[in-house]
């Protein structure tokens, strides 16, 4: 089902073409970094800390390196000093130093799975066994393991240079304070009739792409390292690896691997700079492959998080205040998404006084990266639960409720600046005229559910390259490694423009060298950025396309028009041209045609969705069952509706997933019990019914196609989706997530218990 | 992992022999779906596997009216639920078979294994408890055989002793008018270990229960038989009352603990709920045989 | 450490190789034979990325020993094209789009091949039980309970039979 306000008349654009790398990825041929092997390569393993918080007293490495099979052990000894700064990278502002403290562990460990040295063998078994005889001696200290402990007097320090300028320049942990403000929030709840406030407390959770992290790095006596591995941002390993070794950053090539999911956790880089120490140390190619373990223990989750909502309306439904507070875990470094998630939390809504603090904590666990419209999905389980409680205090129905509230183009947004067009509007009538939402739910213990979310989307920078070949079909290069089938967007971009089958233009994802300047694949930029570059490579072949036509044909360039994809010459009966003619004529008119482009994207298109959910409930248990869902969502224009589906259902999926089961569970001590997808419980195939969708295209302005990113903002609603839907059919409000049984079943029978004794009050 | 040996004998003397030499340091191997995961994570040390799949008693199923099911140690978990035998008299062990893991592991898993891991979770364990099941045992001093309740002693122990090895569980022909169930509760659908299992078995004499059994998983140290709430059913209907007071009597004894998985208010509520269905089921199913 | 010698029938051929008796047969598949197509996402038999057949059988070869391949049949993903030509199944998942990051793919296709092989006809609770033992996180299922329904049905319609599930 689709709603469209883009009317142009594409040929390639909106069909749904075969993937370009689609048969290399069924079977079995495409290359992902693990997949890769070198002569006389070396196999790599990390030592990591057993101990959520403790001090290094010492590292003994002999025992290790006598091992038969052991070529070499790093330590942070082996890393230089990087720099106490701000800087921003990619959608990321980091500090070098704590960038390399996450590498190789200085002197203190700071969460359970922290790395503490790497060891190069000839199998990764002899690695491994090796990891068992490096000595470390602790010095172990309390775990502090949530925003409330990280927050009390006296409480542990984490890291001894973060200060709180707010609070006399004082060691501590919360790293940061953001505040947003607007209007008079007491006149707001003043005006009121109805006001909510609540608590909402979120689980920690991980991205949980099933390929973990690797890499394989090549250290050249002359300097210049070459590093594989399965990334998000090929440029950002570069810069970011650089940074911790001390490299200059020409010296370092990356060549960005095939990558099997990613999710805003493939933004950084763990084993990246330690396969090329260890490859240094050793003069060959050293491969590191994480366990599933280590990536739970020791890569990028998302915050969990301590949020208080409380928010007023009048009796007619019209949200007149806000008053936020929310501390998001960084992990066990400054970083959270809570900036984000503040500045999400009630974006959907116009809401004229509103005063919202947000708090970047440090905690004993691992350090959090980026997840699918980072911190917004924890903000929306909140206010969106609250605009549910209020709908209903009102008497009005939850979609509705939300219309009258909803932004639209020319209303602030929280920052400040008025939103463009936007369409927000348009996912809450798609859902109202959904299938799903026309159907009847009946049954005991059933509910249905429904949220809104909002997603900034991101431009950043993007190059491309569009060579025609001799033979006039073309390829278009770029640096934006392809995460869920974006190659084939580009290549339809490429063939809408030249008017070439889709099958005449091959799609690369180019290393960097290769390519300029390219961000990561995240922030829902690559459609939208990386397909601003080709669009604009494309015109730029199209141009020169013309100028050699006019040569061919002695007229000026302005004398001829590319259209239908071919040449044609104004005025008098001169045949078209294809391309195909035109292509063996490059080397006498000025040789190759090869269109470029570089865009630092501006124009970017927020993104909107809204989700529908229907579930039930066993009542002796307190398990939840998704029965239905519907996503309707934004996406500007779908360039390949197949896959702006596939987005659709893939984070409406990670949300019910993170709405039900999915959290980082510790023991007292800061041990991560639940280190494997036995017990870190993703949505299976019989957890989740087909996820319906309704891709809406209210044209983005800023874009030539009008395409908005479509990656994110469908993760945004679903954990207060179900939570409303489970609210309807058991009558009670989950504040916190995971809803697991044992949370939900504690809930109703408390539930349970007060409804009786209010009934034989009455 | 640490280096390993592999030995794949084909007579049971052979294989007991190879366990007998190497002691503490040698374990059977069979399905390797839990074994393999537990040498990659250090939390056991063998130097030497020994694959037992390829002894004939060990993939035996066979079902005689009279003496009842003889069920090699190595029988995969996909023969058992794929088998009619199985469908018909032992539904309850059938489905605790067919709930272990995906397709792939149930391709590999056995129930011989599943017990041997000594696994408080395991789901055919009180499934094997509830229908009265004995574990047939080969080792160096000759054959025994004990009661399946037990066969674990703690949480990844067991009654082997070095160079013994399970060779089959055997299991009483059902009395006319039986039947088990086996229900677990899991947070998803599939893939999950169990936060609480429940194995029944029910005998009737009319609309009476004649003789049952419960036996209880993932709550406390080890399987549990419920002896008391299986005992206060007989002789009674198996009204709403007489459920609930099964339930009760399998929450009571109940000594599980706070994990990733559940807490214990969690699973001792749930041990009663489940108890109730499962005898439900096996009852619905004895009236039918 | 001591290898031991291993014959095989992998993807149809006869293969002799060495392994160490702790190299899974995942490892052997991967770094011995260079068949890279079977991918580890777990070691612990949760995720089926690394599913293979084992005499017809699928198994995540993560728990399945190298040296335990002796004298049986093995297939992976690369042995399901038949002399370059796709199956119905590996076409039905580009056609509904059902891989994102695809590597999830290969264990997919195994499980799909080994339902189909025993039922051409499966229902939708039949495919989704088939493929609980794999995990995607990209897609949500849909697309790829969508492929093996239609992939199922096109081989019937072709009436190729199990045939042409492989």
């Amino acid at each position: 089902m689709a709603a469209s306000t883009t009317t142009d008349n594409f040929k390639v654009i909106g069909t749904r073409p075969i993937r370009h790398d689609g048969v290399d990825k069924v079977t079995g041929r495409a290359k992902y970094g693990a997949d890769y092997a070198f002569p006389g390569m070396l196999h790599g393993k990390v030592l990591r800390s057993p101990h959520a918080h403790a001090n290094i007293k010492s590292i003994k490495i002999d025992k290790a390196l006598k091992l038969p099979g052991v070529k070499a052990i790093v330590t942070s000894k082996d890393l230089p000093q990087a720099e106490n700064k701000l800087e921003q990278s990619g959608e990321m502002v980091i500090n070098p130093m704590y960038l390399s403290m996450n590498i190789l562990a200085h002197d203190k460990v700071l969460y359970d799975g922290h790395a503490i040295a790497a060891v190069a063998a000839t199998s990764p078994h002899i690695a491994e066994e090796a990891l068992r005889l490096i000595e470390v001696e602790y010095e172990v200290l309390p775990p502090v393991m949530t925003v409330d402990v990280a927050t009390k007097p006296g409480a542990p320090i984490l890291l001894k240079d973060l200060r709180n300028k707010e609070e006399g320049d004082k060691q501590t942990n919360v790293a940061q304070h953001y505040q947003f403000k607007r209007g008079d929030v007491e006149a707001g709840f003043k005006a009121a009739d109805y006001v909510i406030e609540r608590e909402f407390n979120t689980a920690m959770v991980h991205q949980g792409y099933i390929e973990p992290h690797n890499a394989v790095g090549i250290y050249n006596s002359d300097g210049q390292a070459t590093i594989y591995c399965s990334t998000q941002g090929a440029f950002d390993v570069r810069s970011l690896s650089a940074q911790v070794l001390g490299m200059p950053v020409g010296h370092i090539k990356v060549v960005p691997a095939e990558i099997g999911g990613g999710f805003g956790g493939k933004t950084t880089i763990y084993l990246e700079p330690l396969s090329v120490l260890l490859s240094k140390k050793t003069g060959a190619p050293v491969k590191l492959v994480m366990s599933r373990s280590e990536v739970l223990r020791a890569s990028g989750p998302t915050s969990g998080s301590k949020i208080k909502v409380k928010m007023g309306a009048t009796k007619d439904g019209k949200l007149v205040a806000a008053e936020i507070w929310m501390a998001y875990e960084a992990g066990a470094f400054p970083g959270s998404p809570v900036g984000a998630g503040a500045m999400c939390i009630i974006a959907p809504y116009t809401v004229e006084n509103f005063l919202i603090d947000a708090y970047d904590v440090v905690v004993n666990r691992p350090k959090t990266a980026a997840y699918r419209a980072p911190g917004a999905t924890n903000a929306a389980f909140a206010s969106e639960t609250i605009i549910d409680e209020l709908a209903e205090k009102c008497g009005i129905d939850p979609i509705d409720f939300r219309l009258k509230n909803a932004v639209k183009e020319g209303d602030a947004q929280v920052v400040g600046p008025p939103f463009k067009r936007i369409g927000l509007i348009q996912t809450l009538e798609g859902i109202k005229n959904s299938p799903h939402y026309k159907s009847k739910l009946t049954g005991k213990f059933r509910g249905r559910g429904v949220a809104s979310g909002f997603w900034f989307n991101a431009g950043m920078q993007s190059s491309a390259t569009v060579n025609i070949h001799a033979d006039g079909t073309a390829s278009v290069v770029t640096g934006s490694p392809d995460i869920g089938g974006s190659r084939a967007s580009m290549a339809m971009i490429t063939a809408e423009v030249l008017g070439l089958p889709v099958t005449d233009v091959r799609p690369i994802t180019a290393d960097t060298d290769s390519i300029g300047h390219t961000d990561v694949t995240g922030g829902s930029r690559v459609t939208f950025a990386t397909g601003m570059a080709v669009y604009e490579a494309a015109k730029d072949a199209e141009r020169q396309l013309i100028e050699r036509a006019a040569k061919v044909w002695e007229k000026k360039p302005d004398e001829v028009e590319f259209r239908d994809g071919k040449l044609h010459a104004k005025g008098n009966g001169v045949p078209p041209m294809s391309i195909k003619q035109l292509a063996p004529r490059f080397p006498r008119t000025g040789g190759p045609i090869t269109g470029r482009a570089s865009v630092n994207a501006r124009g970017v298109g927020p993104g909107f969705a809204t989700t529908l959910v229907d579930v039930e409930v066993d009542p002796d248990t307190g398990k939840v069952q998704i029965l239905r869902c519907t996503v309707a969502q934004d996406a500007g224009k779908a360039i390949h509706p197949s896959y702006v589906e596939g987005q659709m259902q893939g984070g409406t999926a990670q949300g019910l997933g993170w709405a039900l089961n999915e959290e980082y569970f510790y023991d007292d001590k800061g041990t991560l019990r639940n280190s494997g997808f036995l017990d870190y419980r993703m949505p299976t195939c019989l957890d989740l019914p087909m996820i319906e969708t309704v891709v809406i295209e209210e044209a983005n302005p800023g874009h030539p196609l009008g395409v908005r990113g479509v990656g994110e903002v469908s993760i945004v609603p679903p954990v207060a989706a179900v939570a409303n839907a489970i609210y309807r059919a058991v009558g009670v409000r989950m504040l916190e997530t995971p809803m697991s049984p044992p949370k939900l079943l504690k809930a109703m029978l408390k539930h349970r218990d007060s409804t009786k004794h209010s009934a034989a009050a009455d | 992992m640490h280096a390993i040996n592999y030995e794949a004998p084909s007579s049971l003397d052979q294989a007991v022999s190879i366990l007998k030499t190497h002691g503490e340091n040698a374990r059977p191997f069979c399905g390797g779906t839990d074994i393999l995961i537990q040498l990659r994570a250090g939390v056991r040390r063998t130097e030497h596997l020994v694959d037992v799949k390829k002894i004939k008693e060990l993939q035996t199923l066979s079902f005689d009216a009279k003496k009842g099911l003889r069920l090699g140690a190595a029988v995969p978990c996909i023969e058992i639920s794929d088998s009619d035998v199985m469908r018909k008299h032992y539904p309850g062990l059938r489905e605790a078979a067919h709930l272990i893991g995906s397709l792939q592991i149930q391709n590999r898993a056995s129930v011989g294994g599943n017990l041997c891991n000594g696994s408080p979770a395991a789901d055919t364990t009180p499934a094997l408890i509830a229908l009265g099941a004995r574990a047939r045992i080969v080792g160096p001093a000759g054959e025994r055989e004990v009661p399946v309740e037990d066969f674990v002693v703690s949480p990844g122990r067991t009654v082997l002793k070095p160079g013994e090895l399970l060779v089959e569980l055997l299991i009483p022909a059902p009395a006319p008018h039986s039947s088990d169930a086996y229900l677990r509760f899991i947070p998803r659908n599939e893939m999950d270990i169990a936060v609480v299992g429940v194995g029944a078995s029910v005998t009737l004499d009319g609309d009476k229960v004649k003789a049952a059994r419960i036996a209880l998983g993932a709550v406390a140290a080890t399987p549990l038989l419920a002896g008391k709430a299986a005992e206060a059913l007989v002789g009674k209907k198996l009204d709403d009352a007489a459920l609930e007071a099964a339930g009760h009597a399998a929450s009571a004894i109940c000594k599980p603990i706070d994990d990733m998985r559940g807490t214990i208010d969690f699973r001792v509520h749930v041990t009663g709920v489940l108890t109730r269905r499962a005898l439900t089921i096996a009852a619905e199913r004895a009236k039918k045989n | 450490m001591k290898k031991t010698l291993v014959e095989a029938t992998i993807n149809g051929e006869t293969v002799e190789f060495l392994c160490e008796p702790r190299q899974s047969l995942l490892e052997t598949l991967r770094d011995v034979l260079e068949l890279t197509g079977s991918k580890e996402g777990c070691l612990t038999g949760d995720c089926g990325a690394c599913t293979v057949l084992l005499d017809g059988h699928a198994v995540c070869s993560c728990l399945v020993l190298g040296v335990e391949a002796q004298g049986k049949k093995i297939d992976t993903v690369e042995g399901l094209a038949t002399q370059g030509v796709l199956s119905v199944l590996q076409n039905k998942f580009l056609e509904h789009a059902s891989l994102q990051c695809g590597i999830c793919t290969p264990g997919f296709l195994i499980s799909a091949k080994s339902l189909l092989d025993r039922n051409p006809k499966p229902t939708e609770p039949e495919v989704r039980y088939a493929l609980a033992g794999n995990l995607c996180r990209c897609t949500g299922y849909d697309k790829i309970v969508k492929a093996v329904l239609d992939a199922a049905a096109d081989i019937r319609s072709q009436g190729e039979g199990k045939a042409a599930a492989r």
